[in-house]
């Protein structure tokens, strides 16, 4: 299992989870977790994915980075390693 | 598991804060390569990088969009290459030749920068060594990438005060032959004391003969990090101002040995070391003067500048040695001139001069680091800057350097652009006392007395 995190930060708008999570079921990625917040009137939002073993992540990123300009934020997709590396002893 | 908050702090330092990892380092061994006839050394040379580093540049991109850290360089060091070349070379034009070689392999495996065509005569020069220090002015001209160090002092040897005369003029010879760019050759070009055989960072990586046939170091980075992190403690005493430095720092730190751990392992190549340097970039915020003002200096320079710095230095160890299974390299706070936005302004200003930064560099790593001299100052006065930051590494048993630009053509106050990550600087003042009666005496600088310690 390659645990992956995403995460969207932007203006909050209609249908960002939805755009977000079709292309996700489409690429046979699991979501685990998702949680949201609202930080200075903009969305913030992770989602803990599980994207198989043979996942390509650097496609999903790309691909994930070219929805979030479409629709107006910024979505990065990262292994969850580097969070628990920095943040976790 | 891991929290929202926990995952936004982490992608903020990335997006905003200039969080990256520097350098990954792949240090290989040319020691096999060594051959009586220049063909075959050149052809060994060149096989043994092109294979090694083959998937260098392709395994740091895939990390670098798997984990969402910028990986800024990807560079090669080899072992010296006057301990490889000495067999071959007659002439210091066969040098060069190795030089052609080793630049066209950087370029082969898409490196930006490969270090090594270096020299240690801590104590004294072989002819061969003093064959590669007469090439390197020609080989820093003709080629792009390659970088060039010589050691010329340690805390064991002294100093090589024969050594310390040449580079002085080898510096000047440099400057001459690339003035067309701003004598930018002189910006590839490290003389050191104490130099660590496993430095990850340009100009003066070399891969010393204590190392393995291949290893992967990693430097990392991330002043704007700690600079926003103290914007926080403003008006805090000491005591919070050190931790909060030494948390962030092992931040960062964790970032580097995650990288180093995974470059290692795709390519099979053993893990060396993290390099815990604050290394800074031009790009605003990018800074370290600027984590000295914000440690409460109007300026870098001021006074205070030293003790900040001091602080600043053994703070980011203490958080970074416990991030990582192995530290070396150089391990400190960078201060180059041209390469940091604050250093500049506080030269432009008039805080900043090259004597407060040779105080500077007691209390830190690595020394006089790329600042633009007037061209017109004179070897022997390279030499005595050179002999004086020397003599700080050998009594202090610390690592430092000096790589001065004695830049063709300009005169102080006028601007000097080097261009990318090497920056631009403003031509600063070199006190104009001689010091040739000193530098022509010859000979050896004795060891200190503390170094006897057996």
């Amino acid at each position: 299992m390659k645990k992956l995190i995403i995460t969207v930060v932007g203006h909050d708008k209609v249908g960002i989870i939805a755009k977000v999570c079709t292309y996700l079921a489409e690429n046979g990625v699991n979501i685990l977790d998702i949680s949201q917040t609202i930080v200075d009137g903009y969305f913030n939002m992770m989602m803990v994915v599980d994207a198989g073993r043979t996942a390509d992540v650097t496609k999903l990123s790309k691909e994930l980075g070219s929805i979030g300009e479409e629709i107006g934020v910024v979505i990065h997709c990262q292994h969850e390693d580097i969070f628990n590396m920095m943040h976790r002893v | 598991m891991i929290n929202i908050s926990e995952v936004l702090e982490t992608n903020k330092m990335i997006d905003q804060e200039n969080l990256d990892v520097r350098t990954i380092t792949l240090g290989i061994s040319l020691m096999d390569c060594i051959d009586s006839d220049l063909d075959t050394v050149k052809k060994n040379i060149y096989e043994k990088i092109t294979t090694t580093a083959r998937d260098l540049v392709a395994v740091g991109q895939e990390i670098e969009a798997e984990y969402g850290v910028p990986i800024v360089n990807k560079r090669i060091s080899v072992t010296p290459v006057a301990l490889v070349g000495g067999a071959a070379c007659r002439t210091s034009d066969d040098y060069v030749e190795l030089a052609k070689i080793l630049d066209q392999a950087a370029k082969t495996v898409g490196v930006n920068f490969l270090g090594g065509f270096s020299a240690l005569v801590s104590k004294g020069m072989t002819k061969s060594d003093e064959l590669l220090m007469h090439a390197i002015p020609k080989a820093l001209a003709v080629t792009e990438r390659v970088c060039s160090s010589v050691n010329v002092g340690s805390t064991k040897t002294g100093i090589d005060m024969d050594a310390v005369k040449l580079m002085g003029e080898i510096i000047k010879e440099t400057a001459e032959l690339t003035k067309e760019e701003d004598s930018l050759g002189c910006a590839k070009l490290v003389v050191f004391c104490n130099a660590p055989d496993d430095n990850p960072f340009m100009a003066g990586a070399f891969h010393g003969v204590t190392e393995g046939d291949a290893v992967i170091h990693v430097g990392v980075s991330g002043p704007g990090v700690v600079k926003t992190a103290l914007s926080k403690v403003r008006g805090e005493n000491f005591e919070v101002l050190c931790e909060t430095i030494k948390k962030t720092a092992f931040k960062i730190t964790r970032v580097g040995q995650l990288v180093a751990q995974e470059a290692s392992r795709r390519l099979h190549i053993p893990f060396g070391i993290i390099d815990l340097s604050l290394a800074p970039t031009p790009a605003i915020g990018d800074s370290v003067a600027e984590i000295l003002q914000e440690i409460g200096l109007e300026r870098t320079g001021a006074p205070g500048t030293t003790a900040a710095l001091a602080l600043l230095n053994d703070q980011v160890k203490k958080g970074g040695v416990m991030a990582s299974s192995y530290v070396g390299g150089l391990s400190g706070a960078f201060i180059p001139v041209s390469e940091d936005q604050g250093m500049i302004d506080a030269v432009q200003a008039g805080a900043l001069t090259l004597e407060k930064l040779e105080a500077m560099t007691c209390v830190c790593s690595v020394g006089l680091d790329m600042i633009a001299i007037p061209g017109d100052t004179t070897a022997a006065t390279i030499s005595g800057i050179i002999a004086d930051e020397m003599a700080i590494g050998m009594v202090n048993q610390k690592t430092t350097a000096v790589r001065l630009i004695p830049v063709v053509g300009k005169g102080v106050g006028e601007m000097v652009e080097f261009g990318g990550l090497l920056g631009y600087a403003p031509v600063m003042p070199v006190n104009a006392f001689s010091c040739d009666a000193f530098v022509n005496r010859g000979g050896r600088i004795p060891a200190p007395i503390h170094s006897f310690k057996n």
